[in-house]
């Protein structure tokens, strides 16, 4: 059986920075297993720019910012297997791989990166009633299909769902010549960055239709057309308010959901909100030795912050593999109220935290002028005030290790939205 | 002399059954399909139920060749290689008054008359105890043993490649716009040239009575198109049930029913709507909500939030109810009105043409007839070594496409390139699940135009997802037009 100190499964964004991050820690024994032919992921089809403001203080294209890790991650000689797929995670941290060149492969590893990425929301979830004629893609496959392969997908098209592929995808089809009759968005706010609302929609006068949805497909072959209804507040649609666009495309951007098929098969928890595995502080899953970074754990917003949370997940499994790290002391659990819909860790260890720890969490709705506040046991330990949070982006609260020192074993820390 | 002994009008899985059971015989055989692949109609659009028998009426057609059909489909699964299971079944209903028990007495009753072997009438309790996610308000229910679920797709495929391989011809994108009768036979008029042969056989499914109609005006049949919705579930709804369940007709309707595939998904439906269009496979949203609702009836856990897809199917239904099945005029045959239970019944009724037909024109025995077919190869259901061993072979079986579905670039090839072989993504998905899984092809769309594009040697602009028309991509010179 081979053995290997860090497997890292995925080799996007969250996967090479773990990569880097391990050999920066001292670990000189890592792998990355992707399945596409190069690394990089998603960031790859991103061509518009706006990504690593916080990471390099600059603004690169996704290429160019994967571009940059890739790099790192050659120049200390990481050993990367491409077009080679991960079929099985088994307990005792064995990965079984696959590819043509080597057939099927099981390798031991000290300690395991989940870095799989997210995929799309697809037609069929959605339910939307109709004909399932081509013509119907998700954004990022268009996106691929645009940027990666250079083809043309449709010439008018209509976008259900404002998440950022979307709002990109709209600019980027009316660059290419295509003609984007409107965005449509079930809720009554966009799930993506005000500036991309700005930059891709507003800038190029098409409309974002809050509260509306897709409520039929026409077309047998090709899509035709399609009809766009208002949603009421419980987000059904309201009768004979349909409007019809004529059209040979619908793009879907409804919604990116964490790739863990891997992670359930290997029986690691996995979060009903997230959709991604429960971890501890230090990106640790329920499963010893098994990390999670990344869009596999949630959907992030930005590219850097998923940068920064691998460079901790590769560190923290460096240090797991050394034997360097303290995993004595009893762990809290992180509870959510007043809007809060999850936060990133789930658990925090008093004893082994590094001195301060980034909670990432998402709200459930806009909220304006509230305080954000962090509770241990009764005591409230924080609070900021946030003029203005937005399910869209991703926010973030420090937690100090000396606030939790106190910390008994019953406890849970509390992150709320209050007045 | 005609250019065909037989020609089959419809490669749905009744046409390409016929095409089989007449491949047996040295007969010249050509199966014409409008479309642009086998089982593109009603048989990819249904329940994929093998039903056991004890539903149609003794003394039909029905009866007779479901009863016969169901048994002929467990001996061809194995020499075909093609998915089925005996899952077992369950009429389920939820009152225990005299009407329910009455009902379910009935379905006994015409299951015994139709030769359906260990059917009995259980408690609430006892279905409960074999099916641990029924609703508490099953309290009766009729067990079926010998129930089965198959893939429809592979069914067909399966038939059609075993009548290539015996020299039965298939001739797509092909439709039939008059037959004329002549001394020795037909001329079938299509938009693709003539074609003339001695006998007809009309597998036409939903457009049975138009061709049937044209041959014997003084005979009139019709079809309704009936259709019916379905929601289909991912694999890890898994579980939920193992028998297919089913629902006792009420006055309220005839009930929906909740099965497992042979994939391992969890399925929802049918609805049934009485349309005048033929060809409206679209789903609704009425459809919808009233199938999640009268599932939930039978078993409430069921997992909507894993839908993966939802889709309609349309049925032929005639207006007598029985199949129709024989010689209608000289030389032309029918195989008209297949609704339920058509797919289970296709293998019997495939065999009941070509006995007709060989004994009409006194056939013989096709001479070195090939009585097997081998699936496609799953190198994810081979043993380790035995994967290792095939992607050593062809590294194409190690290189996977969709990740769902785990299809390698391997099994795509094969797909395409296979007598009767897939000429469309939808082909290619029904033939070895490319794009059937959760992210409905989200990933795996663009390498999938790109191999089809190659393997037929076409621009991948001319990719379609079915027939001509539903091109994926479209021409970038097409952009600057406008």
């Amino acid at each position: 059986m081979n053995k290997r100190s860090i497997v890292i499964i995925g080799g996007g964004p969250a996967g090479l920075a773990a990569a880097v991050s391990a050999y920066d820690s001292g670990e000189r024994d890592i792998l990355i297993i992707e399945r596409d032919d190069h690394l990089g992921g998603i960031l790859n089809q991103c061509i518009h720019n706006g990504f690593g403001l916080h990471t390099f203080k600059e603004e690169l294209t996704g290429p160019e910012y994967a571009a940059r890790f890739i790099s790192q991650a050659e120049e200390r000689g990481i050993e990367c297997k491409l077009d080679t797929i991960v079929t099985d995670i088994s307990a005792g941290r064995y990965v079984t791989y696959m590819n043509g060149e080597e057939g099927i492969v099981t390798i031991e590893a000290g300690a395991v990166v989940l870095a799989m990425g997210c995929r799309e929301r697809p037609r069929g979830a959605l339910g939307i009633p109709g004909f399932r004629p081509a013509g119907v893609y998700t954004a990022g496959t268009a996106q691929r299909l645009v940027n990666i392969e250079g083809k043309c997908v449709g010439k008018r098209c209509v976008i259900l769902g404002s998440g950022d592929i979307g709002l990109i995808m709209a600019r980027r089809l009316t660059l290419e010549g295509a003609k984007v009759l409107c965005v449509a968005e079930l809720m009554p706010y966009s799930g993506g960055l005000q500036r991309n609302i700005t930059q891709c929609l507003d800038d190029f006068d098409i409309p974002l239709l809050l509260s509306h949805t897709v409520s039929r497909i026409y077309g047998k072959e090709r899509v035709t057309g399609v009809d766009i209804s208002e949603v009421a507040e419980d987000r059904s649609i309201i009768p004979d308010t349909a409007v019809h666009y004529d059209c040979d495309t619908l793009l879907l951007s409804c919604g990116l959901l964490p790739e863990n098929e891997l992670t359930r098969q290997a029986g690691i928890d996995i979060n009903r909100v997230t959709g991604g595995p429960d971890v501890r502080d230090d990106l640790e899953t329920s499963e010893e030795g098994v990390f999670a970074c990344g869009n596999v754990l949630h959907v992030h917003d930005l590219v850097d912050y998923v940068s920064q949370e691998a460079m901790r997940a590769g560190k923290m499994a460096a240090e797991y593999v050394s034997g360097r790290r303290k995993t004595d002391g009893f762990e809290l659990k992180l509870v959510t109220d007043g809007g809060v819909r999850y936060t990133v860790p789930q658990y925090v260890s008093p004893a082994q935290m590094e001195d301060s720890l980034t909670v990432r969490f998402r709200v459930d709705k806009e909220y304006r002028n509230k305080k954000l506040c962090v509770y241990l046991g009764g005591r409230q330990i924080r609070q900021q005030p946030k003029n203005i949070v937005k399910p869209g982006e991703m926010e973030q609260v420090i937690i100090l290790k000396k606030d939790l020192e106190t910390a008994k074993p019953e406890d849970t820390v509390k992150i709320c939205l209050e007045d | 002399m005609p250019d065909y002994d037989v020609v089959i009008i419809g490669a749905g899985v009744t046409g390409c059954a016929a095409a089989m059971q007449l491949a047996r015989y040295d007969l010249k055989i050509c199966v014409i399909e409008k479309t642009e692949d086998v089982c593109s109609g009603t048989s990819k659009a249904n329940s994929g139920i093998v039903h056991a028998g004890h539903d149609a009426l003794p003394g039909t057609l029905k009866a007779k060749l479901n009863v016969r059909g169901s048994a002929m489909i467990r001996e061809l699964s194995a020499a075909l290689d093609f998915p089925f299971k005996e899952n077992g079944s369950m009429v389920v209903a939820f009152d225990d008054d005299k009407v329910s028990q009455e009902g379910l007495e009935e379905l006994l009753d015409r299951g015994i008359s139709n030769g359906v072997q260990d059917l009995r009438i259980i408690t609430g309790e006892e279905a409960r105890t074999i099916e641990p996610n029924l609703s508490d308000e099953v309290k009766l229910a009729l067990l079926v043993p010998h129930g089965g679920i198959v893939c429809p797709f592979l069914m067909t495929v399966a038939f059609a490649e075993n009548a290539a391989s015996n020299g039965a011809e298939f001739r797509f994108l092909t439709e039939v716009t008059g037959i004329d009768k002549t001394p020795d036979g037909y001329l079938l008029c299509t938009d693709t040239g003539t074609i003339s042969t001695r006998a007809v056989v009309n597998c036409a499914g939903l457009y049975a009575d138009v061709f049937h109609n044209m041959v014997c005006p003084d005979k009139p049949i019709h079809i309704t198109p009936r259709r019916g919705e379905y929601v289909l579930m991912d694999h890890d709804a898994g579980n939920l049930v193992t028998h297919t369940i089913f629902q006792l007709p009420t006055a309220q309707g005839k009930g929906v029913l909740v099965t497992p595939t042979v994939h391992g998904n969890i399925m929802a439906g049918p609805n049934a709507e009485d349309l005048a269009d033929r060809d409206d496979t679209s789903t609704t949203y009425e459809g919808m909500e009233y199938i999640k609702a009268k599932a939930k009836d039978s078993v409430p856990a069921i997992p909507y939030g894993k839908t993966i897809t939802s889709f309609a199917g349309l049925r032929a239904t005639e207006d007598g109810k029985d199949f129709i099945i024989g010689e209608s005029a000289d030389g032309f045959f029918d195989a008209a009105g297949i609704d339920s239970p058509g797919l289970s019944a296709a293998p019997a009724i495939g065999e009941m043409l070509a006995g007709l037909i060989a004994g009409k024109y006194g056939a013989a025995i096709r001479k070195n007839y090939i009585s097997t077919r081998k699936g496609f190869i799953k190198p994810f259901d081979l043993s380790p070594e035995e994967r290792a061993k095939l992607i050593e072979e062809n590294p194409e079986y190690g290189r996977i496409v969709c990740r769902c579905e785990n299809v390698t670039e391997g099994e795509i090839r094969d797909a395409i390139r296979r007598p009767v072989g897939a000429r469309s993504l939808d082909g290619i998905k029904r033939r070895v699940r490319q794009g059937m899984g959760r992210c409905q092809a989200g990933f795996c769309s663009p390498r999938a135009i790109s191999i089809l594009a190659e393997e037929l040697g076409i621009p991948e602009e001319k990719v379609c997802k079915n027939l001509p028309g539903s091109e994926m991509l479209c021409n970038k010179e097409r952009l600057s037009d406008e």
